[in-house]
């Protein structure tokens, strides 16, 4: 076995400019996805059942599908459907939005049933209406009981962007494969953007327990 | 300043609340009491529309609170609560709880929602506590602050369920002491409550619940010391 990563120097920073954004994809998704998410959540635990079922149907759809057909839809259905050509970041942050908008609705909803109903009932005797009391009381409260698995949803997104390299985003993914090709070297420009993968994974984790600890200390 | 008229309530097949007639005059004090599931908290939830009504009508401040074009958040900001497991907000500090409604539902500037928590928090004896969050507070200082978290919207009435029962002993007293002060305010006070000494003490009548009927509604005096039914007797028999 000989591996030669002296060739691959020059592109490195190629590559590591992919950081930025694969970070900025991810947290960009996450963002739209948990925002998306918790107007869903809310949806789920109305009591209009029209509302309810949309909420549910378009969770099961984006569970039931696999992400890489939803992702490859929107890119290219797009500008056959709408005529807009979307770019492929678009494409990527729309998909992903909508996709980890389903599955965290699911986490959020958890974390507003899990808020004491206490919590609701002090809130509806002092007249509060219904949505400052969720702002300001119930989703801050469900918030800090569901945040470890938000940053397990995070990672999961971090992880699975690598999925947007198939539709041309030059993410990390898409610049080892490019340095690949360039240099004819495989093992070399995966491993690295391997490595850098797994580094920004722990430094999430890690950014996640030292904020839950903190927040911990708080109650 | 309450009136209740034929109220009943059913929670699916099972009802609750059967035929409830009374009425509580401005600036008095009714202790409601009876066995456990008799519908006392029921009753006291009509009051402010966290328990929905089946039938009947609710009347406060003349207003029919049951009327679909009555605004509930307008009755809500008008009769306090005060629960037994105190549902402070844990994320806000004293003063944020004291605070909050106030500024959010009455529009009240910081300073002016500050000054009137303020006043409320000396009242119950906990101004040093303003900047500490719920969870440093033992039971009855949690329901002081409770008490004055509702006293912050001034309101003309206050409910209270059982506003002892989840307390140690040794913190009833504190938690009673302020009822006490709030009883000579003259603010009308509904109270769900198992303090017999203290329901004889500072009610001007007792309401007494059984399997959802309003059993007995009479002067403390004469429900403590010759209750008619043969429940109230059997009940008083239990818990004297
Ligand atoms: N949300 C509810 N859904 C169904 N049943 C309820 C609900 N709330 C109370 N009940 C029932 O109503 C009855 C009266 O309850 P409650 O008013 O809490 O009694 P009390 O406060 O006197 O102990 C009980 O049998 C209780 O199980
Ligand atoms: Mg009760």
């Amino acid at each position: 076995m000989n591996l030669d990563f002296d060739q691959i120097i020059p592109s490195l920073p190629f590559i590591l400019n992919g950081i930025l954004v694969t970070l900025r994809f991810t947290l960009l998704s996450a963002l739209f996805g948990f925002t998306l998410g918790t107007l869903l959540s809310l949806l789920k635990i109305s009591n209009i059942k029209p509302l309810k079922w949309f909420a549910e149907f378009y969770t099961s759809i984006f569970r039931g599908t696999p992400l890489i057909l939803q992702l490859a839809l929107v890119y290219f259905a797009t500008p056959q459907l709408i005529g807009y050509k979307i770019s492929p970041i678009e494409a990527g942050v729309f998909t992903f939005s909508l996709n980890s908008a389903a599955y965290s609705s699911e986490t959020i909803r958890a974390g507003i049933m899990a808020v004491d109903k206490g919590q609701r009932e002090a809130s509806m005797s002092l007249g509060v209406p219904y949505r400052p009391m969720m702002l300001d009381i119930i989703l801050p409260q469900a918030f800090k009981n569901i945040l470890p698995a938000l940053v397990n949803e995070t990672i999961a997104l971090l992880k699975d962007s690598a999925l947007v390299s198939t539709i041309g985003v030059l993410d990390l993914m898409r610049r080892a494969q490019v340095v690949a090709g360039q240099t004819f070297l495989y093992f070399e420009p995966l491993l690295v953007v391997g490595v850098i993968y797994y580094v920004m994974v722990m430094g999430l984790t890690q950014a996640a327990n030292v904020l839950e600890r903190r927040m911990r200390r708080s109650d | 300043m309450i009136r209740i008229e034929h109220l009943v309530k059913s929670f699916g097949p099972l009802e609750v609340l059967k035929d409830i007639s009374t009425e509580v005059d401005s600036g008095e004090v009714v202790a409601i009491i009876g066995p456990s599931g008799s519908g006392k908290s029921t009753l006291l939830r009509c009051i402010n529309l966290l328990e929905v009504p089946t039938a009947g009508h609710i009347f406060v401040g003349g207003i029919d609170i049951t009327s679909p074009k009555c605004d509930i958040l307008k009755v809500r900001q008008n009769v306090g609560m005060v629960f037994q497991h105190f549902n402070l907000f844990p994320h806000k500090t004293v003063m944020g709880n004291l605070t909050y409604a106030p500024m959010k539902v009455r529009g009240l500037s910081k300073a002016d929602a500050s000054k009137i928590a303020m006043d409320l928090l000396n009242k119950v004896g906990l101004a040093e506590k303003a900047d500490q969050y719920p969870s440093r507070l033992s039971g009855g200082q949690k329901q002081r602050v409770a008490i004055a978290r509702a006293l912050a919207m001034e309101p003309d009435v206050m409910l209270f369920d059982e506003p002892t029962s989840a307390l140690d002993p040794e913190m009833v007293k504190e938690v009673l002491d302020v009822m006490k002060a709030l009883v000579r305010t003259g603010i009308t006070m509904a109270i769900v409550t198992h303090e017999m000494g203290f329901a004889r003490e500072v009610a001007n009548r007792v309401l007494f619940l059984d399997g959802g009927y309003l059993v007995e509604d009479a002067p403390p005096d004469v429900f403590f010391s010759a209750p008619k039914s043969d429940r109230a007797q059997q009940f008083l028999e239990k818990v004297l």
